[in-house]
């Protein structure tokens, strides 16, 4: 067995020494005015058992409160977190991971392997890639309080990036007893191990949620970079309140009511710009593609040529002009991966990035379209989706096509996308949507399955695309890897498996007595100061 | 009268069961599953299959019915799709807010718009009751939100008197939750104010042409004494019914104006419920927004009783 990271128990022990020790002075003395960072985030938190849904203000929810074995650093790699060191034996089906000395729950019980091993199964029954880990598990155990060991059936090209995986579902570690809890049903309390509580008595669904500063927690000697690295917790509270209107969330930020506004619309971040003592950036490096889905099933969208077609009208600018409007606020990317992340290529991208209506017009008149309607979903209460939407029906309308546009919101849009029926029976032909870039750094993601079946709704049809995908998870090294998802990509367009409408990106607003803020496509409120 | 009020309110059952059964019916058979919208837009179709399982959304409708007419039997409102916290518990923290800015609101528009309308009413056709008669037509005209964002410009950000939005309890901090409240209740009462001062206008108008206001003057009483003892009291039927039927309609305008505001109360949660198809929020709630509804009627025709002696039941 070779160990693969250098770190042991005694390091890590000095690390956190010193770390405390660097901490304290800046730890606010007892009788100092409790810090409160009050956050605008950008959706109500309804639920509060990040393995449960897939919603991101859960996730975010989740970083506080929970914390991780692995976590992703801002090179895309995953980093130990509340694992101290591991192993991989030289077969690589036996995978050994040590957790950190010291590390406890919020209702002061120790954490132990067992209460993460409970964690991984329960994570692993409902998270795409970690089903997939689970599908070539041979055994899942704690072989003492501090050491989880995984046996592999097959060796397993993506172990950490599972375990490390920055976006929903993040596998957060909680205690055994309510890891136990079936993973459809939702965890009964709220105990993590992360920098912060949740205080359930002070939630408001719709209105309020407060943490408070985890004094227990024991943060990483590194620095944080991305949901890796030191988690310090600079402020006493974190509250969270929901704005239902921007515009007042905007004026609540100018009037100094709350110190941080998470997701901005395009409009109102050009005027909290040009406000005095507020700071708008992107923080989220990858930003999120737009997506065009096809219904695979039906006609005239079971034609890989008419979808085809359609991809080839579907000019990114136009999208991005329409729907976010401010140039700094998007980007053309063709790559179906984050433009700026490892996988980025240009493989079969000749389709979209050459866009052409009349060159579409010609595609489509080649692909025996025959005049079949298209039920384009629009969902009314999602300005960009809508503005997609509108840019859609105009362009499909353009080359020819028969579109008939329906205006819904999203709740139904997302209830009626499941149905694989006719569209005279409740089907549909396309939606629109977006997929953050961290949801979609690689192949493995849902959103690329070529299986009917279990893949995602519009359901591809591709053999050769799951075989690549299946070959991508069990590959080695990065090359390998690299080329692989390069043929993935080269095969979702040559066989139309959606439009890519190109990448646009949220603004952050803050006053300028935050400091602290991490550059990251997840929301993280540690290592955040209020300078008040 | 006390059979009537006990007639009224046995009453209240069966519309209260047509309601029910109408909100289940209209929400069930309708588009849109919470299933869909918990599992998030990486799920497949068998996650969200299993989540609909678990929360019984796939039993047959009169199944999912009845259940639901049991737990109400039981004064068991049901649980949160979503937050999982009892619907009872989401409305009572979600009370308070929206009690204190309807009455404030209320309040405040009576004790504005009936001076106001029976000033018109006794300068009817003078600058004054032209004057009246412009703001309540802007009153109705201007809509909430535009309001409230001039409000808020002009009291909030531009002479910083009063915050831009948040709710602070009257019982926690009184002078606090009064500064919290202004804004509010003044924009949502503007609307009032004019419904009422017009109605109230029109009603004593109607009043002063009658012979007993010419005998009052006749015996040498003071104005006000004919204004308030005797053309107000008289003209109070109609300006009562628009008042309540004012509570009503205030229902619906909490929602825009806890949303501009940011006051975390029952119109909030029942859109947010709407958009996310949290069936149960959505059903207790609007079956408590019908009892309401019908108590402010029984309510109103009690009242009658009191200001007219002449109406019986």
């Amino acid at each position: 067995m070779r160990v693969t990271s250098g770190r042991n128990s005694k390091s890590g022990l000095a690390a956190a020494l010193v770390l405390a020790a660097t901490l304290l002075p800046g730890q606010p003395a007892s009788a100092a005015p409790e810090t409160v960072l009050r956050v605008i985030p950008h959706a109500d938190l309804k639920n509060v058992d990040p393995i449960w849904t897939t919603a991101y203000i859960t996730r975010n929810h989740g970083y506080l409160v929970y914390d991780t074995l692995f976590a992703m650093d801002e090179n895309f790699q995953p980093r130990p977190q509340m694992v101290e060191n591991w192993t991989v034996s030289e077969d690589r089906l036996t995978w050994t991971f040590v957790l950190r000395d010291g590390l406890k729950w919020h209702d002061g019980n120790p954490v132990t392997a067992a209460d993460c091993v409970a964690s991984l199964e329960r994570w692993g029954k409902r998270d795409g890639m970690g089903q997939k880990l689970m599908a070539v598990k041979e055994s899942l155990t704690a072989r003492d309080d501090r050491t989880i060991e995984l046996k592999l059936k097959r060796p397993y090209g993506l172990v950490l990036e599972s375990i490390g995986k920055i976006s929903s579902n993040v596998p957060f570690m909680m205690p055994e007893r309510l890891a136990r809890t079936d993973p459809f049903e939702q965890v009964p309390e709220i105990i993590g191990s992360g920098p912060f509580r949740f205080s359930r008595d002070e939630w408001v669904p719709g209105s309020k949620v407060v943490y408070t500063r985890n004094e227990d927690y024991v943060p990483r000697s590194e620095p944080p970079s991305f949901a890796a690295g030191g988690k310090l917790a600079r402020v006493d509270r974190v509250e969270w309140l929901y704005f239902p209107d921007q515009t007042t969330a905007m004026n609540a930020l100018i009037n100094g009511e709350v110190d941080y506004f998470e997701n901005p619309s395009s409009d109102l971040a050009t005027i909290l710009k040009t406000s005095p003592g507020i700071v708008v950036e992107i923080n989220d490096p990858l930003g999120s593609t737009g997506i065009a889905r096809f219904n695979h099933l039906l006609p005239p969208f079971d034609n890989a040529a008419v979808r085809r077609a359609a991809m080839r009208a579907m000019k990114q600018e136009d999208y991005l002009q329409a729907a976010i409007g401010i140039p700094d606020n998007y980007s053309i990317c063709y790559s179906v991966y984050p433009c700026g992340t490892p996988l980025e290529n240009d493989s079969g991208s000749d389709i979209v990035s050459g866009a052409d209506i009349e060159d579409a017009r010609k595609m489509l008149a080649e692909s025996g379209y025959d005049g079949t309607p298209v039920l384009l979903m629009q969902p009314t209460d999602i300005p960009v989706l809508s503005a997609f939407s509108l840019v859609t029906a105009e362009k499909l309308r353009e080359i020819g096509m028969n579109v008939d546009l329906q205006a819904m919101d999203w709740s139904t849009l997302t209830s009626r996308r499941a149905v694989r029926d006719p569209v005279s029976e409740g089907g549909w032909n396309i939606f629109h949507t977006w997929w953050i870039g961290a949801g979609a750094l690689d192949p493995m993601a849902n959103v690329y399955s070529g299986d009917p079946e279990k893949g995602w709704f519009g359901w591809a049809n591709d053999p050769h695309l799951e075989s690549l995908r299946t070959a991508f998870a069990f590959a080695g090294d990065i090359e390998e890897k690299k080329t692989l998802a390069a043929q993935v990509q080269d095969r979702l367009y040559t066989i139309g498996s959606h439009g890519n409408l190109g990448t646009f990106f949220s603004p952050v607003a803050y006053r300028d007595n935050v400091k602290g803020v991490i550059k990251s496509p997840v929301q993280f409120f540690w290592n955040i100061s209020v300078e008040r | 009268m006390y059979a009537f009020i006990i007639r009224r309110v046995l009453a209240t059952i069966p519309v209260m069961g047509v309601v029910a059964l109408f909100v289940f019916l209209m929400l069930h058979l309708g588009p849109g599953d919470p299933a869909s919208v918990i599992a998030g837009d990486y799920a497949t179709e068998s996650d969200v299959a299993r989540i609909r399982a678990r929360l019984g959304l796939d039993d047959p409708i009169h199944i999912q019915f009845l259940k639901w007419i049991w737990s109400l039997l039981r004064a068991d409102l049901g649980i949160s799709i979503f937050s999982n916290l009892p619907v009872s518990t989401l409305i009572v923290q979600r009370i308070e807010p929206t009690l204190f800015l309807t009455l404030t609101t209320l309040g405040f528009a009576v004790i504005v718009a009936v001076p106001l309308g029976t000033v018109a009413a006794w300068k009817a056709g003078g600058w004054l009751d032209r004057g009246i008669m412009i703001f309540s037509v802007a009153g109705f005209s201007i809509p909430v939100f535009v309001l409230g964002y001039m409000m808020i410009y002009g009291f909030s950000l531009g002479l910083g008197w009063l915050p831009v939005q948040g709710y602070r309890s009257p019982f926690e901090a009184f002078w606090p939750a009064i500064h919290h409240i202004v804004l509010p209740s003044v924009t949502l009462s503007m609307i009032y104010i004019a419904l009422i001062a017009r109605i109230t206008r029109a009603s004593v108008l109607e009043v002063l042409e009658e012979d007993y206001i010419r005998t009052a003057r006749a015996k040498g009483q003071s104005e006000t004494k004919v204004l308030i003892r005797h053309a107000l009291r008289n003209a109070a039927v109609p300006i009562v019914t628009v008042i309540g039927l004012g509570i009503a309609l205030l229902i619906g305008g909490v929602v825009i104006t806890e949303s501009v505001f940011n006051i975390p109360g029952l119109g909030r949660l029942v859109v947010d419920a709407i958009l996310k198809r949290d069936y149960p929020i959505i059903q207790g709630l609007i079956l408590m927004f019908s009892f309401v509804y019908i108590l402010i009627n029984l309510g109103i025709d009690i009242a009658y009783t009191v200001l007219d002696p002449r109406i019986r039941y």
